[in-house]
């Protein structure tokens, strides 16, 4: 019998979660499919299925579902409601799943995320896979094995990220959300441009999320959208020990449009604050990150 | 800009939608003990202060409100109220809050719903910052009251809404209803207040109007302070009221306060076929009204909405699909703070043609 195909879309949550259902479905021993990291291609094709006014991360997404379409059995587009009353996610969350099943005929897997209604990823994915005919234990199974891992790798990524704040070398912020920082397309450019003006990059997203979430009352009361929560939080947590931060957001994004202006007029420190369309050109980004770097290098030859 | 008349009086004042200031400023002006102010009518002004101090791709309502606030702030004002919950719109307060502060103005912010959450106890906690020493049963029977005016509101606007483009006496239902409001602003007593609206309901029944039985019938949805605010839709329903449509609108102050909660999965299980899940805000009952709108023999849909309104962009493709399937056109509009009147008259002209065109098929 041949293995069932699952396609995961490389947008989204799938910086969040995406290495949790890879080794889940692995697990279970079904064939996972990733698709390759965005390029003109999928931009091109998300723009077509998007309306206009659609927030890039969602046009992405939609570009990533267009090309796994018959290249898969199933694909995985989750919902994610909230954590909690003050743990709530941006409203493209929860549409996503209904967009894509209106947009495209293909069979998709879907389950929901809603703490408080005890709905969440254990519960969802053992779900799935009785619904793909394993069983409960199988799946159980899996799920335990696929946390195991992913826990691993994110304490080695917090114990990186942290290990980094004790360098010589200027540190900055990035606070982003990681389907923009990590995304082949949009991010990584960026980041090579820091590294490249020598600075030390410190991700907001890969601190203890507890952590940061809890801190996150001291910028800001009412905040109620988590992965918002948790990248502020960060700033509240290493802000005496970088020299800047840079925002990263996508065009038109709705938390960060206010989130980000709200921090920027308590913030203390030297900020930069970068949003990104699907325009080609990055000359523009790059004058304003060499004309920041100049600035905190300059701060800190004078400060010494 | 700072405000240098300080006076020890308080003055309250809250951002302006639609006529909803008469049932909110009945109910301050009995509860809390202070001046209150009529929220200003938005002009182009209002809207110029309001993006100068917004964030670049903030919706369009909260352009509007830090506007107002600004607006009044200028003239003495001293407490504000924000209200709102579901998308964005529960976040507004705090950022308006931290602007205003950064703009050098002194003033107490009241926010009375947060995250979407209706908790009787913070409410009462807030309007404790208004008023220290307001007696609590004395709230809550205002409070009824004023949500009974609310009801009766929405319920002559939607006759209203139904039958003005077919008046007989040009401007005849606009007069009677400003003088229903201004009675309305006067009561002291529920049943003052029933018997005015039942007085009313017949005064509106009687005027006189000419309506074919076959007349056009046009449905609006959409983002809900756009469509409850009539400078925000440039005066949308009055332009197509003009055409003589009848209209229907959906969403409205009664509707968000105390219906909502309770229609969620009659939506859903209405418009199963397309929605599985709740989508923010209005989004998924907008999707469920478009469905009823397309079965239910109407000529046309106006979906609009403030620009980057992000539920109601991701309800956009759906709505699409549904309209597509029973072939009834719809048109979109996405209203910003510089958008113009005249391309929007002249899509609505188009628009008009066409659904016209193709009745007479």
């Amino acid at each position: 019998m041949d293995k069932i195909k699952i396609g995961i879309p490389r947008a989204l949550h799938f910086y969040y979660n995406g290495r949790l259902w890879k080794n889940f479905f692995e697990n279970l021993g079904c064939e996972v499919v990733i698709s390759p990291p965005t390029n003109r291609e999928i931009i091109e094709q998300g723009t077509k299925y998007a309306v206009d006014e659609m927030c890039l991360a969602l046009k992405i997404y939609l570009g990533h579902v267009a090309y796994l379409k018959n290249k898969c059995d199933y694909i995985l587009v989750p919902r994610i409601d909230r954590y909690d009353v003050n743990n709530q996610t941006c409203t493209n969350y929860l549409a996503i799943y209904d967009i894509v099943n209106n947009l495209f005929d293909m069979n998709i897997l879907n389950y929901n995320i809603n703490v408080p209604k005890k709905e969440n990823d254990y519960v969802g994915l053992v779900e799935i896979g009785q619904s793909l005919g394993y069983t409960i234990t199988e799946g159980i199974r899996a799920y335990n094995k696929a946390i195991y891992y992913c826990e691993q790798i994110i304490d080695k990524d917090i114990r990186i990220n942290t290990k980094k704040l004790d360098s010589n070398k200027i540190k900055i912020l990035i606070v982003s959300h990681p389907y923009i920082i990590y995304d082949q397309y949009f991010g990584v450019p960026i980041i090579k441009m820091l590294n490249d003006n020598n600075l030390e990059i410190i991700y907001a997203d890969k601190f203890d999320n507890k952590q940061t979430n809890a801190l996150a009352n001291k910028l800001s009361k009412t905040l109620y959208w988590k992965y918002n929560r948790e990248e502020i939080g960060a700033i509240e947590l290493v802000k005496d020990k970088i020299d800047g931060v840079i925002f990263i957001s996508s065009f038109p994004c709705g938390p960060d449009s206010l989130v980000n202006e709200l921090v920027m007029r308590k913030l203390k420190l030297p900020y930069l604050n970068i949003i990104i369309d699907d325009i080609d050109s990055l000359t523009g980004i790059e004058t304003r990150i060499e004309s920041f770097a100049d600035i905190l290098h300059e701060k800190h030859k004078s400060n010494q | 800009m700072k405000n240098t008349s300080q006076t020890n009086k308080k003055i309250l004042t809250f951002p302006q939608m639609g006529n909803y200031y008469i049932p909110v400023k009945f109910f301050f002006r009995h509860v809390c003990n202070c001046e209150i102010m009529t929220p200003l009518p938005i002009t182009t002004n209002t809207i110029e202060i309001g993006s100068k101090y917004s964030p670049d791709f903030v919706c369009t309502p909260f352009k509007y409100t830090l506007g107002t606030f600004i607006e009044s702030l200028e003239r003495n004002a001293n407490i504000l109220i924000q209200a709102g919950g579901g998308c964005r719109y529960g976040y507004y307060s705090e950022l308006q809050e931290q602007i205003l502060k950064d703009l050098g103005y002194d003033f107490t912010f009241v926010n009375l719903v947060t995250a979407g959450n209706r908790n009787l106890k913070y409410i009462s906690n807030e309007i404790k910052k208004i008023d220290p020493h307001y007696k609590k049963i004395k709230a809550l029977y205002y409070l009824f009251i004023a949500s009974k005016m609310v009801k009766y509101m929405d319920k002559i606007d939607n006759y209203i809404r139904e039958n003005i483009g077919f008046e007989d006496e040009k401007g005849s239902f606009i007069k009677l209803n400003n003088k229903m409001l201004k009675e309305f602003s006067r009561v002291k007593t529920y049943h003052q207040l029933r018997k005015i609206y039942k007085n009313y309901n017949k005064k509106f029944k009687n005027l006189k109007i000419h309506k074919p039985n076959n007349c056009l019938k046009v449905g609006i949805i959409g983002e809900l302070y756009t469509i409850m605010e009539p400078f925000a839709n440039y005066y949308l329903e009055q332009e197509l009221a003009s055409y003589n449509i009848q209209i229907k609108r959906y969403t409205n102050a009664h509707y968000l306060l105390f219906e909502k909660g309770k229609t969620v999965k009659k939506y859903l299980k209405y418009a199963q076929e397309y929605i599985k899940y709740r989508m923010g805000a209005d989004a998924h009952d907008n999707i469920a009204r478009c469905k009823y709108l397309c079965t239910h023999n109407f000529d046309g849909i106006i979906h609009i909405k403030s620009s980057f309104c992000t539920p109601e962009i991701g309800a956009m493709p759906i709505i699409n699909k549904i309209c597509k399937q029973y072939n009834v056109p719809i048109i979109y509009f996405s209203f910003d703070a510089n958008t113009s009147e005249i391309g929007i008259k002249t899509r609505l002209e188009a628009f008009y043609d066409m659904i016209e065109m193709r009745r007479k098929k």
